[in-house]
């Protein structure tokens, strides 16, 4: 037990008890209390084992530079790993337990890697498990050295996601960014201030400090109360500034419900905000840097700075004797406060030898007996701190002479304060060394400006000696700690530096300094100075690694935003679907639509299904949902001209009046899509795309006329989701149609196949087009949306008496497959060309250019040995189709070998009683009766290569 | 996130917009005369700059408008937004 909790102040409700649960023990704190305070004030000394050796380690910070206190929160589904203690706030029943260490804390199994430190050292790892594979020794390595565990369970929380403009951002609510807002709401400017923790004030929340002859405790109330009260003005807390990116956005992830118990979350855990500002004002603050030295990872050293925010903000005293080790004025004042709240300060060491007079008499007057020119030379005891070691140091950080020890439980230190550059970084601000400060500061940039703290504008700006690294022996000294998060000492940067590690970015990769949850924010400015001194040279010259987002682990989630599960793609749902889904419809998705891939009836598979459909369409009428093909407009007196240069087809000769296939390529010469073009009038076309491909078509079109021909006048519209189309198809298709009383004339030779009017269909307004996809007689029926419903009924109720049947996306790709009609994207890929697919005759007929003509006659266009689309007749007397993507090899195949060619389509034929395929083969047009081999996975089937067409090849039913 | 100034709807999020690849590249005149090393130059070669680089934008969950952007791909800075048939601006420290 050491630290405490005084019976006043801080900001915390005492009248609030809370409960909460560590490594399964029950503790109290209190309502604003941050899980890292109520700990230190319930006397939990260890908090954590470190992440190489396991070694106890204790709170050394108050925020998000807390190396050491890091927790897995919650369990199950709502669990979280590696947040950081202090940044964790109270709630009631709240449960955390330690991320490092097995089976626990006092107890951990790997410790043992501890009492082995010597023979582990930076890169260990990478040289020892290297015979016979790094893979193979991962795993293991990777359970012993892991910080939390990523939860097994789907995320429970919903996440949303903003995006604001403001005159001017303020990043950081301490008394910079308070200050800041102020003046720029004063002046008129709309202002969003935030800061990350959930508290206003910074570090001087809670102190007797004096900002402009008020308290500081008074002049944050006065300021934010003004600042509430201006409506120009927004005011964030828990909202933490996570990145800042190109031309000024500024990330933030806003915490909604992390502070409520879980039973009362509700709605978006947390939100992202995307802020963009005319001003970005960086008021981080600054983080400060512990000492070097032997031991100073004990449980029990704490940042003085840290302490200081726990006695302020929270009423917690953070151990019962209190030794400050410092070089910098910053630390006196933290055990005057202390000191001032009743702790026992045993001691102020200052490792310079002429601290001011005003310090030394305050020290004085509270009766706390002051080192100066001294240092620790060693920290003592175990799982908590005994004892320091202190003695004489001289300017480079040697111990010399001899040493006295101090009794105490808690070593407050302080090597001085480093501005958090993050964010001026992320924004491409450069940085340069303040020899005052002995830290980085920004080098002012255009677009965004730092103040206070993360200036390196301190109060007072005394200047800070150099103390990188104290040992007794002169050299950097193995077992004192730089980065605790990473077991990163001294010794292991120079033993990087020995082995000519010596750029700081290679430094990092090296020894792990400045990696994991907390990227080095106290461990990063100290590593480059004793990086700097071994090596003598400037830390200026050295520099720094680099900045990236984020500031802080952001979760998953709050990026991902509603894009999750069935909002990662919205699916699109047929005009029909109510029905489709009361009738049977088994719904799969096509092209981001929900389609019926058949109407199993009772007690049918969906193979019974589509062979049902499949006949019935053959032999009487069935009913197909088309809304999807893509429909786009294309109008203007050069529309005939420009759909001459998009298209393989001429499509410019085309009557009014009539449809005609074509394919359209990419300009590299392979096949885009393909579709019925239509002409509505001279200068009116419907183009028809395959399905899901009308946006992209449409953007290709445009993109052409925007871009290449700029004289051309057409207007390109795309009026899929316009028009919702039913498809009868069957030699009873003309009968149903009648007996919705068109306007028009449907008669055989009035209506031929391959052509399209428009009239009232049962007295909607509607596209009637005569083409097929199925082999049978069919009409395409489109009317706007919007009568979806009235069409459908009509339809169903006047093909009641012909045995309409509602057929699938699958049945129609049965048929489509007896007719040997292409289907691109199956049948095609990012290679196929024109003339694989049996357009190298119109293509040669065209005398004009279109895109894709010249990429698609380069000398691998031209090659004899091309594959090209064939059909495929299985000839083992075996039922089964043959496997989509199964290999064609040749007749003479004993064993899998280099193949001609795959299948692309499959399927069994109900209409032909036979499995039939498609498939590229290599000059698979010049060898019809051909017999070919075809191996899937060690199964042999035999095949014979035939036309495409294997069903009414001279296309009388479609001429009925 | 670059924030670029479209010229029909003002300054709008990167996320809006589609990235067209350098900007003019001439279409051969008659495609059918053009040798095999000019037409593969038209289709994959392009200047990769790092600095100072011209592209094509379009403006696809806004206006639907393809233009030009004068950009250093170093810093990100957008020195010039043009029409897609405008001749491209001169441009202060250009070579």
């Amino acid at each position: 037990m050491s630290g405490y909790r005084l019976d006043h102040g801080g900001d915390i409700d005492r009248t609030r008890p809370l409960t909460f649960h560590w490594e399964g023990k029950s503790y109290s704190g209190f309502s604003g209390d941050t899980l890292a305070s109520a700990l230190l004030a319930s006397g939990v000394r260890m908090v954590g084992r470190s992440f190489k050796y396991h070694r106890p380690r204790g709170l050394i910070g108050a925020g998000l530079d807390e190396p050491n206190a890091i927790v897995q929160l919650e369990q199950g589904a709502q669990t979280i790993p590696n947040l950081k203690a202090p940044y964790v706030e109270l709630y009631e029943g709240l449960s955390a337990d330690p991320v490092n260490a097995w089976p626990s804390l006092g107890f951990d199994l790997l410790a043992v890697n501890g009492l082995l430190k010597r023979f582990i050292p930076a890169a260990f790892y990478y040289k020892t498990f290297m015979w016979p594979d790094w893979l193979l020794f991962e795993p293991a390595i990777r359970k012993a050295a892991g910080l939390g565990t990523s939860p097994a369970l789907p995320d429970p929380d919903v996440y949303a996601q903003t995006s604001a403009h403001t005159d001017v951002l303020v990043v950081g609510g301490g008394i910079a960014g308070l200050s800041a807002a102020l003046y720029a709401a004063q002046a008129g400017k709309t202002v969003m201030l935030v800061t990350g923790g959930a508290h206003w004030g910074g570090r001087l929340a809670g102190t007797s400090d004096t900002i402009e002859g008020k308290p500081a405790r008074v002049w944050i109330e006065d300021t934010l109360r003004t600042l509430a009260a201006m409506p120009n003005v927004t005011l964030k807390a828990r909202t933490l500034a996570t990145g800042h990116y190109d031309h000024g956005m500024v990330s933030l992830c806003e915490r909604l419900t992390d502070h409520l118990p879980l039973e009362q979350r509700s709605g978006p855990r947390q939100r992202l905000w995307r802020v963009r500002a005319d001003d970005l004002i960086l008021a981080s603050g600054a983080i400060e840097r512990p000492l070097v030295f032997r031991g100073n990872d004990r449980p029990g050293v704490m940042l003085a700075g840290a302490a200081r925010a726990y006695l302020h903000r929270y009423g917690v005293i953070a151990g019962r004797q209190v030794v400050v080790a410092t070089n910098n004025d910053s630390a006196w004042q933290a055990a005057f406060d202390l000191a001032e709240a009743g702790a026992r300060l045993v001691a102020i060491v200052d490792a310079r030898n002429d601290p001011s007079a005003a310090l030394l008499d305050r020290a004085r007057s509270l009766g706390i007996p002051v080192h100066t020119g001294m240092a620790p030379a060693a920290a003592r005891g175990g799982r908590s701190l005994r004892g320091v070691r202190i003695g004489r140091v001289s300017r480079e950080g040697r111990i010399e002479g001899a040493t006295q020890t101090l009794r105490c439980d808690t070593l407050l230190v302080s090597g001085g304060w480093n501005p958090a550059v993050h964010l001026h970084s992320h924004g491409a601000g450069r940085l340069t060394l303040d020899t005052n400060l002995q830290s980085f500061t920004p080098i002012a940039a255009a677009g965004h400006r730092s103040v206070g703290g993360a200036a390196g504008d301190f109060a007072p700006a005394a200047p800070i000696p150099a103390l990188w690294s104290i040992s007794e022996t002169g050299e950097p000294d193995p077992e004192a700690w730089v980065d605790f998060q990473n077991d990163v000492t001294a010794g292991d940067i120079a033993l990087a530096a020995r082995e000519n590690f010596r750029s700081v970015e290679h430094l990092k990769r090296y020894t792990t300094l400045g990696m994991a949850s907390d990227q080095g924010k106290t461990s990063n400015v100290s590593g480059i100075g004793i990086l700097g001194t071994l090596l003598d040279r400037p830390m200026q010259a050295i520099g720094t690694t680099k900045f990236r987002p984020p500031y802080d682990p952001t979760p998953f989630g709050v990026f991902a935003g509603h894009r999750v599960g069935e909002g990662l793609r919205p699916r699109r749902r047929l005009a029909f679907h109510d029905w489709h889904s009361e009738n049977g419809a088994s719904l799969d998705e096509y092209g981001g639509w929900m389609r019926p891939a058949a109407y199993p009836r009772a007690g049918e598979s969906e193979e019974d299904a589509v062979r049902r459909e499949v006949l019935a369409v053959r032999a009487g009428v069935g009913l197909f949902e088309a809304s999807p093909l893509g429909k786009i407009e294309v109008k203007g007196p050069d529309a005939a001209a420009f759909l001459d240069r998009m298209y393989v087809n001429t499509i410019s000769t085309l009557n009014v009046g009539r449809c005609r296939y074509a394919i359209m390529l990419t300009e590299n010469g392979t096949v885009f899509d393909d579709g019925v073009v239509t002409r509505l009038g001279e200068d009116h076309f419907l183009v028809g795309t395959t399905s899901g491909h009308a946006g992209a078509i449409a953007e290709a079109l445009r993109e052409w006329l925007q871009c290449e021909w700029t004289t051309m006048q057409v207007l390109v519209e795309d009026v899929t989701t316009c028009w919702a189309v039913a498809n009868i198809a069957g030699p009873k298709a003309r009968d149903v149609l009648a007996a919705l009383e068109p306007d028009v004339d449907i008669s055989g030779a009035a209506f031929p196949h391959m052509s399209a009017r428009t009239g009232h269909v049962c007295g909607l307004p509607a596209r009637i087009a005569r083409v097929s996809f199925t082999g049978e007689l069919s009409y395409e029926i489109a009317v706007p949306w919007r009568d979806a419903g009235a069409l459908w009924t009509a339809l169903v109720e006047a093909g009641a008496p012909y045995g309409l049947t509602p057929f699938g996306v699958e049945a129609l790709m049965t048929m489509r497959i007896e007719k040997g009609f292409l289907h691109v994207g199956s049948d095609t890929d990012g290679a196929t060309l024109p003339q694989d697919i049996g357009f190298g005759g119109i293509m040669r007929k065209k005398t004009q250019d279109f895109v894709g003509r010249r990429s698609s006659l380069r000398s691998d266009g031209l090659r004899a040995d091309r594959r090209s689309l064939v059909g495929l007749e299985v000839t083992d007397g075996n039922p089964a189709p043959l496997t989509t993507g199964a290999h064609v090899l040749p007749a003479t195949a004993a064993a899998p070998q280099p193949g001609e060619g795959w299948v692309t389509s499959s399927t069994w034929s109900p209409t032909l009683e036979a499995p039939l395929a498609l498939a590229l083969v290599e000059r698979g047009q010049d060898r019809m009766g051909d017999t070919v081999r075809v191996w899937d996975l060690g199964t042999w089937r035999e095949a014979r290569i035939t036309g495409l067409c294997r069903y009414d090849p001279e296309g009388a039913r479609l001429d009925a | 996130m670059l924030l670029i100034d479209c010229p029909w709807c003002g300054p709008r999020a990167e996320s809006e917009f589609r990235c067209g690849g350098e900007s003019p590249i001439v279409r051969p005149a008659d495609p059918a005369a053009t040798d095999d090393t000019t037409w593969a130059d038209y289709m994959f070669f392009r200047d990769n700059v790092k600095g100072l680089g011209f592209e094509r934008w379009h403006h696809r969950y806004g206006c639907g408008l393809w233009f030009n952007i004068a950009r250093d791909t170093v810093s990100h800075r957008i020195l010039a937004v043009y029409g897609i048939t405008d001749p491209r601006p001169a441009l202060e420290g250009e070579a």
